[in-house]
């Protein structure tokens, strides 16, 4: 309840205190805000949201997702984030925690895939159950060191092209991920770029991710991350939970193995 | 079946697989790039041909940035050869409405609209005017780049050049190609080409 507490405190301090804040555009300040606020994060209503739509029957087939599988078999929660993704024997596939929701949400509950990806990432008025449920698995596996497999030669084959579409070229811009973030110590305007070829960057990165943005005031999933991404990257959009997507957050994943899962963040 | 066959079929297929491991790199280029191709699609004015490279953007990613020498030659003379000159012979446009295309990091993302005028990302990566703390360092700092290098003609041919297409010069540089691929018009690079060279410039004065 403390927490929750300061979370809504961080929502207030959020809508007024951060414009000021972001007015400076220095670093600096903005860690020390991210100080200020970081044992409440407004992230975890988004998790409560999600704690409930887990547990609550839902969709034409009156379910709730206590029997999804992510990976530690039906129903475990706690962990499963630290080791996604990962190749499921159901689907014969690599998939993230948001590729695997969708499995879970058409399998189980019967819900429309179409109905969960055409508008996937939250608005101010469009809050998508999918959101929440990401943010509270991830909030599972909090303080759980990242030990995410390649084992199997279907995820050694994600990672390897999930390093490719990393270093891909292309576009109007030129720009492959590796533009911004293949090197260390660099910006853009004030913002650090995470070096995710370097352990500790991507680490630091990956692990705060899925996270809460203050300046847009709303929670955002890893899925998300990449697609903004991209759209800065001057790519076209990437499909919702594509094999390109999952096969990036495997080669990012795997980068960020060691280290102990902190999300879900809280973002600038 | 006898240890000694376990023993024979183990010793055939440790000297098969280094040869297929070998091998192996090709099979994931060609797969991620059916993939990427496969994933992306419309939205807006950012097509799904976006994905298509150039040989240029396709000999960078195959070499990581760094392609053998031949082809590094063959390609800058190539976008050399590729740059529009302006018709007028002059280089040298508005340092002031350089400075407000610097400062903008619009243009051609799928939510920028079809026809509104793309800005020149400038201090995304470099710092240039003393008084913008906020520039980012990707690329090098052009601060009093102009006080040091003169405003001779030459001198803004060249910059002219670097903006139009950096890769004429460096092939797998990270800055974008802003003549060549359309994305600023000739008149926007003269006013990037003044906040550069003219003495007047913030960039110069301060």
């Amino acid at each position: 309840m403390k927490n929750l507490i300061k979370a809504a405190l961080a929502i207030v301090l959020a809508s007024g205190g951060y414009a000021a804040l972001a007015e400076d555009k220095g670093s600096d300040e903005i860690a020390k805000y991210r100080e200020m606020i970081s044992d409440a994060n407004p992230a975890e209503f988004d998790e409560m949201r999600g704690e409930e739509l887990w547990k609550t029957a839902g969709g034409p087939k009156h379910a709730s997702l206590e029997k999804c599988d992510l990976g530690k078999g039906p129903g475990v929660v706690k962990g499963a984030y630290a080791e996604l993704p990962r190749y499921f024997p159901d689907t014969k596939r690599v998939q993230d925690l948001e590729s695997r929701l969708l499995t879970c949400m058409t399998g189980l509950q019967g819900i429309a895939e179409k109905d969960i990806t055409t508008k996937p990432f939250g608005t101010v008025d469009h809050k998508p159950a999918i959101e929440a449920l990401v943010a509270y698995v991830a909030g599972q596996s909090k303080g759980v060191s990242m030990a995410v497999s390649v084992k199997h030669p279907k995820e050694k084959e994600a990672y390897e092209i999930g390093k490719r579409v990393f270093f891909y070229r292309a576009g109007p811009y030129d720009f492959s991920c590796a533009t911004c973030h293949g090197q260390s110590n660099l910006r853009i305007r004030m913002q650090d770029l995470p070096n995710f070829t370097v352990k500790k960057d991507a680490q630091q990165a990956y692990v705060t991710w899925p996270a809460y943005r203050v300046s847009q005031g709303l929670f955002r999933s890893f899925q998300w991350r990449l697609n903004d991404c991209f759209r800065q990257q001057r790519f076209p959009e990437p499909q919702y939970a594509s094999e390109a997507t999952i096969d990036l957050t495997m080669f990012l994943a795997v980068s960020a193995n060691g280290a102990k899962y902190d999300g879900p963040g809280l973002k600038r | 079946m006898n240890a000694k066959w376990i023993i024979a079929i183990a010793m055939a297929l440790a000297q098969v697989v280094p040869a297929q491991a070998a091998k192996a790199d090709a099979a994931p280029d060609a797969k991620a790039a059916a993939i990427i191709k496969r994933d992306f699609h419309d939205n807006g004015i950012a097509k799904a041909d976006r994905v298509n490279q150039d040989e240029l953007q396709a000999l960078c990613t195959r070499f990581g940035d760094n392609p053998p020498r031949k082809d590094q030659e063959r390609i800058e003379k190539q976008q050399t050869q590729a740059i529009k000159w302006p018709a007028d012979g002059k280089y040298l446009g508005d340092w002031k409405a350089g400075e407000q295309l610097a400062q903008s990091g619009a243009g051609m993302t799928w939510s920028d609209k079809a026809g509104d005028p793309a800005g020149g990302n400038c201090y995304n990566c470099h710092q240039l005017s003393a008084k913008e703390i906020a520039y980012g360092t990707i690329g090098p700092s052009l601060l009093h780049f102009g006080n040091t290098r003169g405003n001779t003609a030459e001198v803004q041919r060249y910059v002219y050049a670097r903006i139009y297409n950096a890769k004429a010069a460096n092939m797998c540089a990270n800055m974008p190609r802003f003549g060549h691929m359309g994305i600023l018009t000739e008149a926007q690079i003269k006013d990037l080409v003044a906040l550069l060279l003219d003495p007047e410039s913030l960039v110069n004065k301060e």
